[in-house]
């Protein structure tokens, strides 16, 4: 059980390609985290995968637990248990966090089955107190007026009540201070479990501190360079992308 | 998917008062003459709705003065859309009674408007009056309770013919006054042929808890083509009216043209909620305005998404100090359609203020209008007026214009006008649907949210059936 990443090849609208040829597989129960410089496609394999409608997928094929991602819509790969945090979440006026998770969670309902509103709240509440997140953030619209931190830590927020089964965390530590950092490494943490897997897109070294990866893969100019354990991370916290160079595709 | 949200709050006593059991009534037809002034407008017209209403000699004279005035006018076409051109006024049959208005037979009615009855479920009963199955439907029953209570406080609730007959002391003073018959060429029409709609009075301080609703009128004139609305509301009253429904309403008539007004006296205070949602072929050009004396207050709260061509520009007159006017708008304007409102605010007296938020959604290619006045002369201190206009554009032929025109003169003024358009962005989009919501159900997600602090003004009743009304609009609209 595994998401599979193979050869896969994207470009813009106009035709510029971001990704050359990634191969990548992330096995359920385990943790990889992806590193590279400004520019290497980290956000747009994110967004690929996700099926953004700014990419065209040029060659390769993407499969979650054997199903083939690329043939779905955004909203069907997310129903068969894609999640992106992203890294600028999208701000909803006029609707309410609350109402919000309730319609992503009632999506994944049979037809004619209702969301129970006392359970789901329940739910909702403890995960909010989990998160340090004031209770009413239920009223407020998504991501409106929010601070970087408050819309990271919502994202948590809806990965841990939509449990999906491979979760892409793009640049989540992006814009946190250390006590927002270790709150989301603490619902990210929550949620591992050998059925789940997780990609954690980062520039920094810090975020795996926090959120000890199983594996560490570098990007650059459109696929992964290099992959190895934790200590890669290290490695490039250390020396940079120089060594990169050396190792770019022709 | 239809997505209840939930209110924030329940005022139990607003629900307990518009839960009226709609599920009395009796279907039969009572006996009823039939009349009918044929086709087109002439003197004989007129005499035939005087005859058959029995109007004193005023009205009578009122109504003859009234069409001298509408064929004198022209056509407003000049900024007004050319589509006014295809009204033909010859063709329009000016007085119909219950028994000779055309009926349709079930298989006549369309299936998307079955469909919206059955998902803002509508009783049965009422779906055959609203679908033009049935010429008329009987509310008396469910109307009797409150007209009780309503008399027994001293509050008169009549229609237009009855109340200028029985209660001229009260409602010849202020009839015409608010609107003059010549303030357009269809409030002079409305003037000339105007019938059923409601004549209200409130007395000296009392505050009516329950919404008075036009439905309790139910009968084919209050759904008519050219209703007359006056409510007055004594010193310190208060009250709230609604009229419409926000199920379609198939109507064989293609002008409507009504007339509402609205009389505040000091320190009252009036709510006037409308959801309009007429069939596609009417022409529904409407003139509405308050009289807001010192520290009273007229709030209008207007949602049109039918018709083919809605013009209505709600209205307050600002004449003793402290008065305050607002005009909360909210319109849907899908492929076929033109909704051109907005409101007119005139300021007649220091220290009044004025408030207009109105936002407006085009879908397919529907086209939405908003016009606003805003006038302050230079001899008045202290008046605020703040505008907010906000536009939607769903899709790439969508259209939408905005017409401000605002005068303020003097320098002791604060005056404030913002305008949005913005569509659905694809980021948001993308970021709803990478939750597992379809994309259909987002752009209901998004568009609701645009309205949504709108909405929350209307009485919950109508606020729930809105937001599944918007949800079924733009089904069809998302590609």
């Amino acid at each position: 059980m595994s998401l599979l990443i193979e050869n896969l090849h994207a470009s813009l609208e106009d035709g510029t390609p971001i990704l050359k040829g990634v191969n990548l597989e992330i096995p359920a129960g385990e943790v990889h985290a992806i590193m590279g410089p400004n520019g290497s496609g980290k956000s747009t394999l994110s967004k690929v995968i996700a099926g953004h409608e700014a990419y065209k997928v040029t060659a390769g094929s993407v499969t979650m637990d054997g199903v083939d991602v690329l043939e779905l819509d955004i909203d069907q790969r997310s129903r068969a248990g894609l999640f992106l945090a992203f890294q600028y979440p999208a701000e909803v006026p006029g609707v309410s966090n609350a109402n919000f998770i309730r319609a992503a969670l009632q999506a994944r309902l049979p037809k004619g089955e209702e969301l129970d509103a006392v359970a789901y709240y329940k739910n909702l509440y403890a995960k909010m107190d989990l998160l340090e997140i004031n209770r009413k953030f239920t009223a407020r619209s998504v991501n409106e007026g929010f601070s970087g931190g408050e819309k990271k830590r919502n994202e948590i927020l809806q990965l841990m009540m939509l449990e999906p089964t491979y979760v892409i965390l793009d640049e989540t530590d992006s814009g946190l201070d250390i006590d927002a950092l270790k709150i989301v490494a603490k619902g990210v943490n929550a949620m591992r479990s050998a059925h789940r897997g997780f990609l954690l897109i980062t520039h920094y070294q810090r975020l795996l501190d926090y959120i000890a990866p199983d594996h560490v893969h570098v990007m650059a100019a459109g696929q992964i360079v290099r992959s190895g354990g934790a200590d890669l991370a290290l490695e490039l916290e250390e020396n940079g992308y120089d060594f990169l160079k050396e190792l770019a595709p022709a | 998917m239809s997505l209840e949200l939930l209110p924030d709050t329940l005022d139990t006593d607003t629900v307990e008062a518009v839960n009226i059991d709609r599920s009395i009534g009796d279907f039969t037809f009572p006996e009823r003459n039939k009349f009918d002034a044929g086709r087109g407008l002439t003197e004989k017209t007129i005499d035939y709705i005087s005859d058959v209403k029995n109007d004193p000699q005023w009205v009578r004279e009122f109504r003859h003065r009234a069409l001298k005035v509408f064929r004198d006018k022209p056509m407003p076409t000049n900024w007004a859309t050319h589509d006014l051109d295809n009204i033909d006024f010859d063709q329009i049959r000016y007085y119909l009674s219950d028994g000779e208005k055309p009926k349709r037979s079930w298989d006549d009615v369309p299936a998307d408007v079955l469909e919206t009855f059955e998902r803002l479920g509508i009783p049965q009963q009422e779906r055959a009056f609203l679908a033009g199955v049935e010429a008329q439907f009987d509310s008396e029953a469910a109307y009797s309770n409150v007209k009780e209570e309503l008399t027994k406080q001293g509050v008169i609730f009549v229609n237009s013919s009855e109340g200028l007959k029985e209660h001229e002391e009260i409602f010849r003073p202020w009839f015409g006054k608010v609107i003059p018959t010549g303030d357009n060429k269809f409030s002079a029409l409305n003037s000339a042929v105007f019938s059923g709609g409601s004549f209200i009075y409130i007395p000296k301080g009392l505050k009516l808890k329950q919404p008075l609703q036009a439905y309790f009128r139910i009968n084919s004139e209050s759904f008519g083509q050219f209703e007359r609305t006056l409510i007055i509301a004594d010193e310190g009253a208060e009250l709230m009216y609604m009229e419409g429904c926000t199920a379609p309403k198939f109507e064989t008539a293609t002008l409507h043209s009504a007339v509402v007004e609205l009389v505040a006296l000091k320190g009252a205070k009036i709510q006037y909620v409308t959801v309009q949602n007429w069939s596609s072929n009417v022409f529904n050009l409407v003139t509405k305005r308050g009289l807001a004396m010192e520290d009273a207050e007229v709030r209008w709260i207007d949602c049109n998404i039918g018709s083919r061509l809605t013009m209505k520009y709600p209205g307050v007159i600002m004449k003793g100090r402290r008065a305050r006017g607002e005009v909360i708008s909210i319109a849907l304007a899908n492929t076929g359609q033109h909704q051109d409102t907005g409101a007119k605010m005139i300021h007649a007296a220091d220290e009044t203020t004025s408030n207009v938020v109105s936002k407006s959604i085009s879908v397919g290619t529907g086209r939405a209008t908003y016009r606003g006045q805003v006038f302050i002369p230079k001899h008045l201190k202290g008046c605020k007026n703040n505008t907010e206009c906000d536009a939607l554009l769903i899709n790439n032929k969508s259209r939408t214009d905005t017409y401000p025109a605002i005068t303020v003169k003097g320098n002791q003024h604060a005056t404030q006008h913002e305008a949005s358009v913005s569509q659905v962005s694809r980021e948001m989009l993308f970021y709803m649907m990478q939750r597992g919501i379809s994309e259909g159900a987002a752009m209901s997600l998004a568009v609701n949210g645009f309205i949504n602090d709108l909405v929350r003004e209307f009485p919950m009743e109508y606020s729930v059936e809105l937001k599944r009304l918007i949800d079924l609009e733009m089904e069809g609209s998302v590609g």
